[in-house]
């Protein structure tokens, strides 16, 4: 269980949010909602503790997230970044079995569990043709799943994405969600940044929408994202969908 | 089995083979034989065992920790340029060896002015690097490039102002020169240290390619691996500096020539840069010493002249 309590999240000397109280349960699916700059990469990365928060408390099963040791925290909560490095010397499965370090870190044997474990993400994300290519002559879609698939091999509780479907086609975006939604079937914490409503609506429990200057309201996705609080969330007009529009069944 | 690392392990043995065998004087095999079984000629013996066994020994030691550190530094500072006089370290050194010199003291007071700039150097790096958010790589190389200038500025003034007679020792040293170099054995401690220590980072290393922030994520605490990592390389820089002079080239071209060769994983990596460095440079400071026997050349130019080409044929072979 990841709970924070009065919240509150700045970058670049604005407040982005304030006074949030939020509880990540086992088994939940939140989508994280918000406009370009409105703190949803802030708030990821301050409770995968990867950046302090300006005030409040983030607590992983009661404890501070800061009296944790890494090596622990990397076994409980697997964090997805929005950017990273995009070059890496080795093949798709030597990136992605990265993921294995907060479980094996021997320089001597071989995990042939971890491997066994790479390949099946790898193959749950289409990439299992891939495994031995290089990463970096991935395209950015590729690319995009080689990294999702190391955080799930990672196999921590709560899982933390920024932007999981950027650069992905809309059969992997559909794949993605339904991969993160068996994570949360399986009893996993997911909380995804997402600019999709529509995966949001169709796959997560739960929404956190970010407003402007540090304003949150959170709940169940179907209380949460109705038209009004999301033209209200992203400033614009917005009307039902009607020819031209898709989404995979 | 891949090939490269059995290579690079098995040129150990023959480098310092070589670098024993061959000299200013000419020793028959079966004189060498003898004077390693500790029989024979006294002279003999002593050319093997008093003189040229220590060299080779300083030159493996040297190359080794020099490697080693550039190994350390390219990883750390996430830039394929970094090598151990990017530090300012081996400056540092550097500007005390020769200050030590222009007053003409003995060797022991050199090596105690050149390990008072080296730690001059190392100690400001740190101090201006290490901040409240942890380590900064672009202080560490902004830092470093720096005050290498600044000694640099200080070596050009004495070298200016030194008496002609000893413009030359200055300039040896400054090449790099294993003539003067005595006990190998505080080196090759250091060195075994240094790689142990390095190595157990080597897992650690790998995750930090890519990124601080995920490296974090995935429980690397990434403060304290960059400050025993960066650590481990100023040692291994001082200790070579102290020993061999400033020595370029080696801790800058070893590591890519192993990348170059598919070796990417810092376990195989690291140990595998301290035994290539080590090698080539032993195998270089026995070049030093023969090609133009019975003068010395700087050993520090003859791994300029093997390190460019074949780093470029790799280069080109590679593209």
């Amino acid at each position: 269980m990841l709970e924070a309590a009065g919240l509150g999240v700045s970058a670049g000397g604005r407040e982005l949010v304030r006074a949030l109280d939020l509880s990540l349960a086992p088994g939940a699916f939140w989508s994280l909602l918000g406009r370009n700059g409105s703190g949803k990469t802030s708030l990821i990365l301050a409770l995968g503790g990867l950046r302090a928060p300006q005030s409040g408390t983030i607590a992983l099963d009661g404890i501070a997230l800061a009296a944790h040791r890494r090596g622990e925290l990397a076994r409980r909560i697997a964090v997805l970044l929005q950017d990273e490095e995009p070059d890496f010397w080795g093949s798709v499965l030597d990136y992605v079995m990265l993921g294995r370090y907060p479980r094996s870190r021997s320089a001597w044997s071989r995990d042939e569990e971890g491997a066994a474990a790479a390949r099946h993400w790898l193959a749950e994300l289409d990439l299992a043709d891939r495994a031995a290519q290089g990463y970096r002559t991935l395209s950015g879609g590729e690319r995009q799943r080689a990294r999702i698939a190391q955080v799930l091999l990672q196999d921590a509780d709560i899982l933390l994405l920024d932007e999981p479907l950027q650069h992905l086609d809309l059969r992997h975006q559909v794949q993605v969600m339904r991969t993160l939604s068996g994570c949360a079937s399986g009893g996993k914490t997911v909380l995804a940044a997402l600019h999709e409503p529509g995966h949001a609506a169709r796959h997560c429990g739960f929404a956190v929408l970010l407003y402007d200057a540090g304003r949150a309201s959170l709940g169940r996705s179907s209380d949460m994202l109705t038209q009004a609080n999301l033209e209200a969330l992203y400033q614009c007009r917005l009307e039902a969908a009607g020819t031209g529009s898709f989404l995979p069944s | 089995m891949k090939v490269a690392p059995v290579l690079v392990v098995a040129l150990v043995p023959a480098s310092l083979a070589l670098a024993i065998a061959f000299g200013s004087v000419d020793l028959g095999p079966a004189q060498l034989a003898d004077a390693l079984l500790g029989r024979g000629d006294e002279i003999a013996r002593e050319i093997v065992w008093g003189v040229r066994a220590p060299r080779a020994l300083a030159g493996f030691a040297c190359g080794g920790l020099l490697a080693l550190a550039g190994a350390l530094l390219q990883v750390l500072l996430r830039n394929p340029l970094a090598d151990p006089t990017i530090l300012g370290v081996s400056g540092g050194a550097a500007a005390g060896a020769l200050g030590a010199m222009l007053l003409g003291v003995g060797a022991a007071a050199l090596n105690l002015a050149a390990l008072a700039g080296a730690s001059i150097a190392a100690g400001a790096v740190f101090a201006f690097s290490l901040g409240r958010s942890g380590w900064n790589p672009y202080r560490v190389l902004l830092t470093g490039v720096a005050l290498a200038s600044g000694f640099g500025a200080l070596v050009g003034l004495m070298l200016s102002l030194a008496p002609s007679s000893q413009v030359q020792g200055m300039l040896f040293w400054l090449l790099g020169d294993l003539s003067p170099a005595g006990d190998p054995s505080v080196a090759l401690v250091v060195l075994a240290a240094c790689v142990a220590l390095a190595f157990s980072q080597s897992a650690a290393l790998d995750v930090l390619i890519l990124g601080e922030d995920k490296a974090r994520s995935l429980g690397v605490a990434v403060t304290r691996l960059q400050a025993i990592a960066f650590g481990c390389a100023t040692l291994a820089t001082v200790a070579a500096v102290l020993l061999g002079g400033s020595i370029g080239f080696v801790g800058l071209v070893v590591p890519h020539l192993l990348r170059l060769s598919g070796i990417h994983r810092h376990g195989a990596l690291l140990p595998l840069s301290a035994c290539l460095g080590g090698s080539l440079l032993a195998l270089a400071d026995t070049l030093a010493r023969t090609a133009a026997a019975p003068a010395e050349l700087p050993v520090g130019v003859l791994t300029a002249a093997i390190g460019v080409p074949v780093l470029l044929f790799l280069l080109g072979k590679l593209r």
